[in-house]
């Protein structure tokens, strides 16, 4: 689904966004609130309200164990974060609805506000909206799920599909992973399970929406999605919070498995307060023939940390990452991407674009890693980056490891600044200089929003705009 | 009263260089002039410098629109106040689409009291027209699409540059060398665009080293510009004379601007 030409010029407009319509608290009492802090306890306690079956305690035990022993990474952003002062789990309500009525009425405001029951009638084929550490609503429109679909909280998965859970659950990313993999196995709770059978294309995306709302909280939610042979599916997942002058903190975990001439593309919108810790580790496995796309778009968030994989696991896998930061004043976008070749005759291909403005810092990150029997597999890497003021930053940290000689690897960066000339060229012509160096930015992005469906195209586009006025935050 | 741009004993420096020394011209709404001269004589610095550009620093002089000085307009406003320069060399913005770039300028010169965020053209009348103007242009509509100067070759990027002056429809027009890169039949589509969009309507500052622009928009007024400053003014058989015989009675007649010129020019 591309987007229709005519209509995405109308998505270009420099119209001023009204507010920041993301930075709104919602006034809501929740059913249940764990105390501050992560120790055994809370662990247990999480585990005993989900009624969860002894092997998730055990799994969440081992990680909480693996979580106090590794230490902090060493690269990366600063963290500076005192993990006693965070709340860990927070139930806003009883139930999860099954139409927007059934969601307390503060929470459905909150999410109309989003725009989330609107995009659902639109154009989605299902939603889940989770506020703090639980979904609140979830949908599925009825033709797929008699197709067999599930589209699911993941604590729901683990009481209604053990199999599927025993199988894949913390498999492609376990536990020692690293230290915030090991904090989320520890503490998860929300994110969607999605499990779409052979076949079964999806033609209209699905979508998450992840809310956080509450000062000092943690978002831990676990998503874990299975693509079985020759299905299709496009998942969409957004993420904002309001400001608030603590650090909060989202780290997810999310595991994909591409089978045999299955497709499955990611795309992430996130716009977290500048206040929000956001590190997340995502990783996918491509089997044969199979293609796996993240579509990552990074604004917003004191730090994010976060690499979108795909491990290539069998001929013909392809992976393709799409990555989009943005980083402005207090904002640090450590971002970028893996390619794992693990078999002959796989195509990876990693395009990153970063934007630093108003002090903010870029770091593209990532890693394209050829193992040995890998032979003919090709892999590409283009990182652009634009700063538009001297008090902005960006770096590039490239990894490559090539254990094979008969592969195609190429790398290529670029830094650029907002050219003098090109500001007087459009200032030349009527518009202002904001106006002027938003385009150009868009500009800079267009290859990428281009391969967004139309809706999310106008939503990336109406982001960068709000981030070019500097009202966030 | 016609709208009239004067400019005043200007002179322009150039990272401390100074390249225009004490220009003087004077541009009713309707008129056409030449400005011709040879290669490093300032045609161009002259044209940026009435825009705005911020690297080219007026040191003495002014340039007023209506009796109003400008300089201290930024280079948008300028282009709101009515005044257009198609470019030598027009920059590149990759992902920007014409159409897009164009609706913009269009709508900001076209309603200069707008406010950032105000409402666009109405895409419909915007698309249609565009559509005519391109089409008046001989340009293919998918151009509209396209990357602003973004891959075009030198004719289509002259082209763009008449497409943006027929669009914003400026008081008035400095078109520098904007038949250069074209081939004949290029250059006498543009020559009478030129005409039917500008020609006794806006006030046209017409640089150019060829006839053809000037035969079908015979100027008013010639002048000449050596070493940064007009050395000679006539009608339109000095531009006629120029074009046939070079400047090199020019020189002669005034051997202090060729020196600087040609002091210029060795130090590129
Ligand atoms: N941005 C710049 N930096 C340094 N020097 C410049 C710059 N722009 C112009 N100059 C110098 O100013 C002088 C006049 O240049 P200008 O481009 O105005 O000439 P011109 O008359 O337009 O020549 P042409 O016929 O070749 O286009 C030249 O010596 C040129 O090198
Ligand atoms: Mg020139």
């Amino acid at each position: 689904m591309s987007p229709d030409p005519e209509q995405f010029d109308e998505s270009q407009e420099l119209r001023k966004t009204e507010i920041n319509k993301y930075d709104f608290k919602t006034e809501s009492n929740a059913v249940f609130k764990a105390r501050k802090g992560i120790d055994e306890e809370i662990v247990r306690q999480i585990s005993s309200i989900k009624n969860e079956p002894e092997w998730m305690l055990e799994f969440r035990l081992k990680s909480l164990k693996i979580f106090n022993e590794k230490p902090m990474p060493e690269w990366g952003g600063d963290i500076d974060l005192d993990f006693q002062d965070i709340f860990y789990y927070l139930k806003p309500t009883t139930e999860q609805g099954k139409s927007w009525d059934d969601v307390p009425e503060e929470i459905k405001e909150t999410f109309e506000k989003l725009g989330i029951p609107e995009a659902e009638r639109k154009y989605l084929s299902g939603v889940k909206a989770q506020f703090e550490s639980e979904v609140i609503y979830g949908s599925l429109e009825k033709d797929l799920a008699d197709q067999g679909v599930i589209f699911t909280d993941t604590d729901t998965a683990v009481r209604e599909h053990p199999e599927l859970l025993r199988e894949y659950f913390g498999k492609i990313i376990p536990p020692e992973d690293n230290k915030f993999a090991a904090l989320n196995s520890a503490v998860w709770s929300g994110g969607s399970f999605i499990y779409v059978p052979p076949g079964v294309k999806i033609e209209f995306p699905l979508q998450a929406y992840f809310r956080i709302n509450a000062e000092n909280m943690g978002q831990f939610e676990r998503t874990l999605i299975i693509v079985d042979e020759g299905a299709q599916i496009h998942y969409v997942e957004g993420c904002t919070a309001p400001m608030y002058t603590s650090e909060s903190l989202h780290s997810a975990v999310v595991e994909v498995m591409v089978k045999k001439d299955g497709r499955c593309r990611y795309t992430t919108i996130q716009n977290w307060a500048n206040n929000i810790y956001n590190l997340v580790t995502k990783r996918a496995m491509a089997y044969q023939d199979s293609v796996m796309e993240w579509v990552d778009g990074n604004l917003g968030s004191k730090l994010t940390m976060k690499y979108p994989a795909v491990h290539m696991m069998e001929p013909g896998a392809r992976g393709e990452i799409l990555s989009i930061a943005f980083s402005s004043a207090g904002q640090h976008q450590d971002a970028g991407a893996k390619l794992v070749h693990s078999a002959p005759n796989t195509t990876g291909t990693i395009i990153s674009k970063s934007i630093s403005k108003n002090g903010g810092r870029s770091s593209y990150r990532g890693l394209a890693k050829v193992e040995e029997g890998a032979v003919g597999s090709k892999c590409s890497v283009v990182c652009d980056a634009l700063i538009l003021d001297p008090e902005s930053r960006s770096d590039t940290y490239p990894y490559i490891e090539i254990a094979e000689q008969d592969v195609s690897i190429g790398h290529e960066a670029s830094v650029s600044r907002i050219g003098e000339e090109q500001m007087f060229y459009l200032m030349s012509r009527g518009l202002s200089e904001a106006e002027a160096s938003t385009m150009i930015v868009n500009g800079f992005i267009e290859p990428l929003v281009k391969e967004l469906p139309m809706e999310y195209a106008v939503e990336m586009n109406r982001l960068i705009q709000l981030q070019m006025e500097g009202s966030v935050g | 009263m016609s709208d009239v741009l004067e400019i005043k004993n200007l002179h322009v420096s150039i990272g401390g260089k100074e390249i225009l020394r004490g220009v003087n011209l004077k541009i009713t709404r309707g008129e056409t002039h030449a400005l011709m001269g040879p290669n490093g004589s300032g045609k161009s610095t002259l044209g940026l410098a009435i825009m705005g550009h911020p690297s080219y620093e007026t040191t003495q002089g002014e340039i007023l629109l209506n009796g109003e000085n400008i300089l201290e307009m930024e280079p948008n406003e300028r282009a709101r106040a009515g005044l257009f320069l198609a470019f030598q060399r027009p920059v590149a913005i990759p992902g920007v689409k014409m159409a897009d770039f164009l609706r913009h300028s269009s709508t900001n010169v076209r309603n200069p009291d707008r406010k950032e965020g105000e409402d666009l053209i109405p895409m419909r009348e915007f698309r249609k027209e565009i559509k005519e103007k391109m089409a008046q242009l001989q340009m293919d509509s998918e151009f509209a699409r396209r990357y602003v100067n973004d891959g075009f070759s030198g004719g289509e990027m002259k082209r763009a540059e008449i497409l943006q002056l027929a669009m914003l429809q400026p008081k008035f027009a400095i078109l520098d060398e904007t038949d250069s890169g074209l081939d004949a039949d290029a250059v006498r589509l543009a020559s009478q665009s030129i005409n039917e969009i500008g020609h006794n309507k806006m006030g046209l500052l017409i640089i150019t080293h060829h006839d053809k622009l000037l035969e079908h928009n015979p100027p008013n007024y010639t002048h000449v510009i050596l070493g940064g400053r007009i050395v000679e003014t006539g009608g339109k058989e000095l531009a006629q004379e120029l074009h046939d015989q070079g400047y090199d009675r020019i020189r002669k007649e005034n051997p202090d601007a060729a020196q600087i010129n040609d002091e210029n020019e060795v130090a590129v």
